[in-house]
């Protein structure tokens, strides 16, 4: 049973990481489009229906899958198959440990909204996006392409230098709440704050909340931090890659996006809280209540979390529309002399606000 | 500074910082966004007439309006009786630059004219588009003004125009004024 529960909780996370990661490929030409006064795609069709140009994805899948699937002579054929299965399996296996939702009472069981709550769950975010530098590395390796070997080079040292200012960025954020696992982290932030904010990460932790969304978007490797890629002039690392291998890097960086959209909304914005939400309806700070029955809230709270996700995917489309590339030693410089000494001084201002004013 | 080069602006504090001039950036581009979202939204429910939300002209559908003068497919022209205007005189292959177009003339029926072409082509892939044809003709028998300016084939014989195309297509703005 417990299995079952599992099974059916793992099913849904992918179809709705699958369904926001095509969506996103949308979202992506079609806002760009709207902040550049353009109209974007919108000529595929179905019987004459556009709708807006949502069937693109359908074309866009369609293309992939019939396109040859190519392996470079030179290249190494077990591990170029691998790398985008890496690449993707890890994009979708970081979204875990993200709870969607407060836990959940059927038939007698307690059932929590998220697939599993290890201790440790954001440590296992780290992993697991440690280990998606592989898919990178690989591609670039198995190509057997110059350039493809560079761009991953490049994504290597880029992932792995802001991974490290992402990682201690939450540091203070984790001696906030006390806890690593995103479930209790999300229940600690439904509290207020001086009686009367949300105590949302955010609000505690504003410069550990610009560190990490920097350090985000940078392991996204998409504009401004694309130069793993960078497709149309310095080459990346899935130049060697057509169909639908090239198919699964691409949508595993759209889901990519999805999950540092969910994992900034619990760590910084309060996961599925409502501000003011208690389990028995709203508290405002006046001491107004409004009950409401609890399939509301719950629906509420799940259509929080959704919206936030939503709100940060839209936000990263937005950034990745506005800022020219950086050079590689921006980046550089960014990342270590700039992100890594300000979540270092994070940590230190957060120690001694919690040494002096006690939590 | 370095002499030739454009002279660059030193930063200030707030600008070296760069957090500040990113906000600024998404400002402008989130600003366009929703304005442009709002426009969309607008039009398709028929609130906004006036304001586009897009500078986009879908082409096949929509088209950019052809100014007056401009060099599109030549035509020929006829007289009252319906035969060539043209009395085959060479000025427009002699001037060309392109050399592209090609006519055998022939004794004119007509006592009063001497020539007329009996095959007139003009191979279009060849042609320039540089209107001196038109500049050339003593009796006014070439124009561009058909406004056509798609010219397409999947062959190079198809680019070979003759003589009976190119008197049977008609000017852009006798076109527009039959379908008004």
């Amino acid at each position: 049973m417990n299995l079952l529960i599992v099974l059916i909780k793992i099913f849904l996370m992918i179809a709705f990481l699958m369904t926001m990661a095509v969506l996103l490929t949308w979202v992506e030409r079609k806002q760009s489009a709207v902040m550049q006064d353009r109209i974007g795609a919108n000529r595929a069709d179905i019987f004459g229906l556009r709708l807006l140009g949502l069937f693109h994805p359908l074309a866009d899948a369609v293309k992939l899958l019939t396109k040859e699937d190519f392996v470079p002579p030179s290249g190494e054929r077990f591990l170029h198959g691998l790398a985008p299965w890496i690449a993707f399996t890890t994009a979708l296996a970081a979204f875990a440990v993200i709870p969607f939702g407060p836990p959940i009472h059927l038939f007698g069981r307690e059932i929590p909204l998220q697939v599993a709550d290890p201790p440790i769950g954001i440590l296992f975010v780290f992993v697991i996006t440690g280990i998606s530098i592989y898919g990178v590395v690989l591609a670039g390796w198995a190509s057997g392409n110059r350039y493809g070997l560079l761009g991953a080079l490049r994504g290597a040292a880029q992932t792995i230098s802001y991974e490290v200012s992402m990682g201690l960025s939450i540091i203070g954020l984790l001696m906030v709440f006390g806890s690593l696992s995103p479930a209790s982290i999300s229940e600690a932030q439904g509290g207020l704050l001086f009686g009367f904010l949300p105590r949302w990460g955010v609000l505690v932790q504003p410069l550990a909340f610009l560190v990490f969304f920097t350090a985000a978007v940078a392991e996204t490797k998409r504009i401004p931090f694309d130069l793993p890629e960078g497709e149309s002039e310095i080459v990346g690392f899935f130049v060697e890659y057509s169909g639908m291998k090239f198919g699964m890097m691409w949508l595993g960086e759209f889901v990519e996006i999805v999950v540092m959209a969910a994992l900034i909304a619990v760590l910084f914005f309060g996961g599925w809280q409502v501000p003011y939400l208690t389990p028995a309806g709203f508290a405002f700070p006046g001491g107004m209540m409004i009950a409401l029955p609890r399939g509301l809230i719950l629906g509420m709270q799940i259509a929080a979390f959704l919206g936030k996700v939503v709100f940060f995917c839209w936000l990263q489309m937005l950034v990745r529309w506005t800022l020219p590339r950086f050079r590689y030693d921006q980046l550089m410089r960014l990342g270590w002399k700039g992100l890594l000494p300000l979540s270092l001084l994070n940590i230190l201002i957060t120690g001694l606000v919690l040494l002096i004013g006690g939590t | 500074m370095k002499e030739g080069g454009t002279p660059q602006k030193t930063l200030t504090f707030l600008e070296r910082f760069y957090l500040a001039e990113v906000l600024k950036g998404l400002w402008i581009t989130g600003a366009h966004f929703f304005r442009n979202l709002l426009v969309h939204t607008g039009r398709a429910l028929g609130v906004v007439k006036k304001r586009r939300g897009a500078v986009t002209i879908q082409y096949p559908e929509e088209r950019r309006p052809i100014p007056p003068g401009y060099r599109a497919r030549h035509r020929l022209l006829r007289r009252e009786d319906g035969s060539p205007k043209c009395v085959a005189c060479m000025m427009c292959p002699t001037i060309c630059p392109a050399r592209c177009i090609h006519i055998r003339a022939a004794e004119s029926p007509d006592p009063t004219i001497e020539k007329y072409p009996v095959e007139f082509n003009i191979v279009l892939d060849r042609c320039v588009m540089c209107g001196l044809c038109v500049e050339a003709c003593p009796v006014d028998a070439i124009r561009m003004d058909t406004g056509v300016v798609e010219m397409s084939a999947y062959d190079r014989e198809e680019f070979v125009t003759g003589r009976d195309f190119l008197m049977e297509s008609t000017p852009a703005d006798e076109r527009a004024e039959a379908e008004e």
